[in-house]
């Protein structure tokens, strides 16, 4: 498209572009931001509201209906269910919060080091991730944690290193685009080092496609942990977390109690929110990208 | 005479926020007659490009057409319904965009390509459409017209490519055709075949057109009227020679003004000239071989730059010319160490400057300064004008704070904007703005030596001479030399003290820039020269008619290992020599070296003719 129609847009976008909020979420967003940001305070305030202690046996009745006492009834060894569900809240999201982190820092760093360092640098990391990424998640996940034993720092290690190897597609893909930007080689030519133009001039480029991907990834550690607490091999009981209560309470269906289905409900809402907040924002970018391009 | 196209109060207006439009085309009325050739010109943003696409009742996205009428022999192509419109767009009138390259899909054979308009509308079957195209090749002066619809779009250069969108454009037959800015991307001496091509079949086919383009110059050829366009309103309209040589309007005068003439020997001033020779060099490159690839024995994979020599004086300014792909900007590149060379060596004042940046101190990567052709993305998007310009403040000079902010308010005064931009993000300034910003980062680092890379070329040609001025006034006052890389010999010819020609990687010619254009010089200098449109009717005519007699000119560039670069297109080669034997330096006068087989005389003989 000629040089002449973008100036001509570009000025008179100008006045409007300053006073533009830089994202604003459409309802369906607002839902997903309504439904995350309940779940945050969960995690937060949960566990100082909650009634009874998560590992009491509050109840003698196992599955006990929902009262007034037991606002979501009891679990199978009559333990009150709400109180679970606050405290698992805050490990559950804890716990994929910071393997998503891990998975960010590990596969962004490794990504930008090998879009920018290049030949047998970027051979070695890469082929390492290519291995990595032939073997389904969940029987990697279930070899490293039969070899090393369950524990929390395990839990979150393998879960973020496991996201990294997308993530560092991801980045590797974004840096190798953005290093040939002329401003990247007005960088080299100026003298700046590794650290700074990886900071300085790629990664505040790269921020956008990368929150977005955070959301996801995120989604998919909740999933994740949660999937293996939920074959025995994530959190161990007594310890609340949403796939430990799920898998625990199962037997319960047969009776028609709900105790299975509150945590998984809790697991499905919170993944549900933070997909609207991912996909609206990716529709507005899209849709700016687009406005960008014409 | 009956108009084929009359548009009346024309208006076009852009979206600027929900619900709120803004016109960027404001009340305009003309028409074409048949056969007719309109140019539409103006700076960007002028709306030129959306007044030519309205004639095929489209509108960008973003954009529409508010009110006015447009007849296409008599219906009004704003009524018509989207299956209507779409059988009118392509059958009766077509259009042809700036980028072939971006037109094409490398995927498809050209022939495919070029007849599939014509087929899908219905207009002729594949075997009328496919020798209607071999016909047209023919006529646009392609080589091997029956073969070249089976190849591919990356098998033929640019210059092929875009006389191809215009047998893309002409295979259905049109009665009406929009060129955009379709020679602006190519070299000189492309764009003249390009050129003649286009005006020969516009005139065979009787199809009349709607041509726009910035350059004036390239109208004078090929326009019967022209329309001024400046911010959406019709500045002026009028016969070419009117518009030429009697101007009525102030804007139009402006924009003749701001075309730089054609290069002489006369013009310039001597006396600076000379006096530039005798300064000290600031950067030598000596025997300098650079390309790409895996480098064995001093040879890259891919060769860009052969064995080149060349000298920057302190307070001068060395041109470097050249068509795309001749190894300018590698050299650029090579001196400011973004490529290390594969043989040869560069020197900063008289010690070695090393080849990879890692080696070089902080101190000389400060003296040399490069700046890249397009602002766009010479500037990072994500930072403040503020910060980009005062980087090297803090890099070099450790400025910080209200000391840096001072400095980089001085240096965005130098290149004449305002300090408040400093807040800014790049996509809040026009192209022109963007370029003096990448120069005011450039300057802040306080350098000896900038590489300018085409700086100009993607900027209008007001805007384009501004920026001229003002890196002629930066050298007046801070005493910075320049090597200043353009394609565009007029604007190198107004500024440079010494000019270098390259081909194909190879120096065939420098020195004085008086004596290059005033002396016998060599014969792609000359191509070159002669290239250059000047702003007068016939003109491409009279070139065409020299050039007819010259075979060989229009074959494509070749890297040679032995022998001259130049020889597969040059009209005066010598069969035997030219192509086997390295060419010897001739000296005109000291410090003008030509690299050719022929003697003096004989180069002036050839001018004489040419």
């Amino acid at each position: 498209m000629s040089e002449a129609s973008n100036d001509a847009t570009q000025e008179i976008s100008l006045n409007s572009a300053g006073a533009r909020p830089l994202f604003q979420l459409s309802l369906m967003g607002k839902v997903g931001a309504g439904i995350l940001l309940f779940w945050i305070i969960v995690a937060l305030v949960g566990p100082y509201v909650a009634p009874f202690h998560p590992a009491d046996f509050a109840s003698d009745d196992s599955f006990g209906p929902v009262s007034a006492k037991y606002l979501l009834g009891t679990d199978y060894i009559g333990r009150d269910i709400l109180s679970r569900l606050l405290h698992g809240a805050r490990l559950t999201m804890a716990l994929s919060f910071t393997a998503t982190v891990l998975a960010f820092v590990v596969g962004i760093s490794l990504g930008f080091t090998a879009a920018l360092a290049g030949g047998w640098v970027d051979m070695v990391i890469s082929r390492i991730y290519d291995a990595f990424l032939s073997m389904p998640t969940i029987m990697l996940g279930l070899v490293v944690i039969a070899a090393l034993g369950s524990s929390i720092p395990v839990l979150i290690i393998t879960a973020g290193l496991i996201y990294s190897c997308g993530l560092y597609r991801i980045a590797r893909a974004l840096a190798i685009e953005i290093k040939v930007m002329d401003f990247v080689e007005a960088a080299r030519a100026r003298g700046e080092r590794l650290p700074w133009i990886i900071s300085r001039e790629i990664l505040p480029n790269a921020v956008i496609p990368l929150v977005s991907e955070f959301g996801l990834r995120l989604v998919f550690s909740i999933l994740f942990i949660s999937g293996l607490s939920f074959l025995g091999l994530g959190v161990q009981p007594p310890t609340a977390d949403w796939g430990v209560m799920v898998r625990e309470n199962l037997g319960g269906l047969v009776y028609g109690s709900s105790a299975a289905f509150v945590p998984a409900a809790a697991i499905a809402s919170l993944t549900i929110g933070i997909n609207l907040i991912v996909d609206d924002f990716s529709a507005q970018r899209g849709q700016e990208i687009a406005e960008e391009m014409i | 005479m009956e108009s084929l196209l009359r548009v009346e109060n024309l208006r076009v207006e852009a979206k600027v926020a929900p619900e709120r439009y803004a016109a960027i085309v404001k009340d305009v009325s003309f028409s074409i007659a048949p056969g007719e050739v309109l140019a539409l010109i103006g700076e960007s943003g002028s709306g030129k490009t959306t007044v030519a696409l309205s004639a095929l009742g489209y509108s960008r996205p973003g954009c529409r057409i508010a009110s006015g009428r447009i007849f296409l022999d008599g219906t009004d192509v704003l009524t018509l319904d989207r299956e209507t419109l779409r059988k009118l767009r392509g059958r009766r009138v077509s259009y042809l965009a700036q980028s072939a390259a971006a037109t094409f899909n490398p995927a498809l054979t050209i022939g495919e390509q070029v007849t599939e308009s014509a087929v899908l509308h219905g207009v002729m079957d594949r075997e009328a459409a496919d020798a209607r195209a071999v016909d047209l090749y023919r006529r646009l002066d392609l080589p091997d017209a029956e073969n070249l619809g089976r190849r591919y779009p990356h098998q033929v250069s640019g210059g092929q490519l875009q006389r191809l969108m215009a047998a893309m454009a002409l295979c259905s037959g049109p009665e009406l055709m929009v060129l955009d800015e379709p020679t602006t991307a190519l070299d000189v001496t492309t764009q003249i075949e390009v050129l003649g091509a286009f005006k020969d079949i516009i005139r065979d086919q009787q199809t009349a057109a709607i041509y726009v383009t910035h350059d004036l110059a390239v109208v004078a050829q090929v326009a019967d009227r022209i329309l001024v366009l400046r911010g959406g309103d019709v500045m002026e309209i009028g016969d070419t020679a009117q518009i030429l040589n009697q101007p009525a309007n102030e804007y139009t005068r402006k924009l003749m003004a701001a075309i730089r003439p054609p290069p002489s020997a006369t013009g310039g001033d001597l006396d600076a000239e000379d006096a530039a020779q005798r300064q000290p060099p600031v950067i030598q490159v000596k025997d300098v071989t650079a390309g790409y690839g895996r480098v064995t024995n001093g040879k890259p994979a891919t060769t860009v730059l052969r064995d080149v020599n060349a000298t920057v004086n302190d307070r001068s300014v060395l041109g470097v010319i050249g068509e795309s792909g001749c190894g300018k900007s590698t050299l650029a590149r090579v001196i400011a160490g973004l490529l290390p060379a594969a043989k040869g060596e560069l020197f900063l004042d008289d010690h070695k400057l090393e080849e990879r940046l890692a080696d070089r101190s902080l101190e000389e990567l400060q003296r040399v300064q490069i700046v890249f052709q397009m602002a766009d993305v010479a500037l990072n998007p994500r930072q403040r004008i503020g910060d980009i310009v005062g980087r090297p403040l803090e890099l070099y000079m450790g400025l910080k704070g209200a000391r840096r902010d001072e400095r980089v308010a001085e240096l965005l005064a130098m290149v004449e904007l305002p300090g408040s931009f400093s807040s800014r993000y790049p996509e809040e300034l026009s192209g022109g703005q963007k370029q003096r910003v990448n120069l005011a980062r450039a300057l802040a680092a306080n350098p000896d030596i900038i590489l300018a890379d085409e700086v100009t070329s993607a900027l209008d040609t007001i805007v384009g001479a501004a920026v001229i001025d003002l890196l002629k006034g930066l050298r007046e006052r801070l005493g910075v030399s320049y090597m200043f890389i353009s394609h565009d010999l007029s604007t190198v010819a107004s500024f440079a003290d010494r000019i270098m020609v390259l081909y194909a990687g190879r120096v065939v010619e420098d020195g004085p820039t008086h004596s290059i254009l005033g002396l016998p010089s060599h014969p792609y200098t000359q191509l070159l020269l002669s290239s250059v449109p000047e702003l007068r009717q016939g003109w491409l005519e009279d070139v065409m008619k020299t050039r007819a007699a010259l075979a060989g000119i229009a074959r494509a560039v070749e890297i040679t290992e032995v022998g001259c670069p130049f020889y597969p297109r040059c009209p005066i080669a010598i069969d035997g020599v030219c192509d086997t034997r390295t060419a010897p330096y001739r000296e005109p006068v000291p410090g003008h070296r030509i690299a050719c087989h022929r003697e003096l005389t004989e180069l002036a003989e050839f001018e004489q003719e040419f």
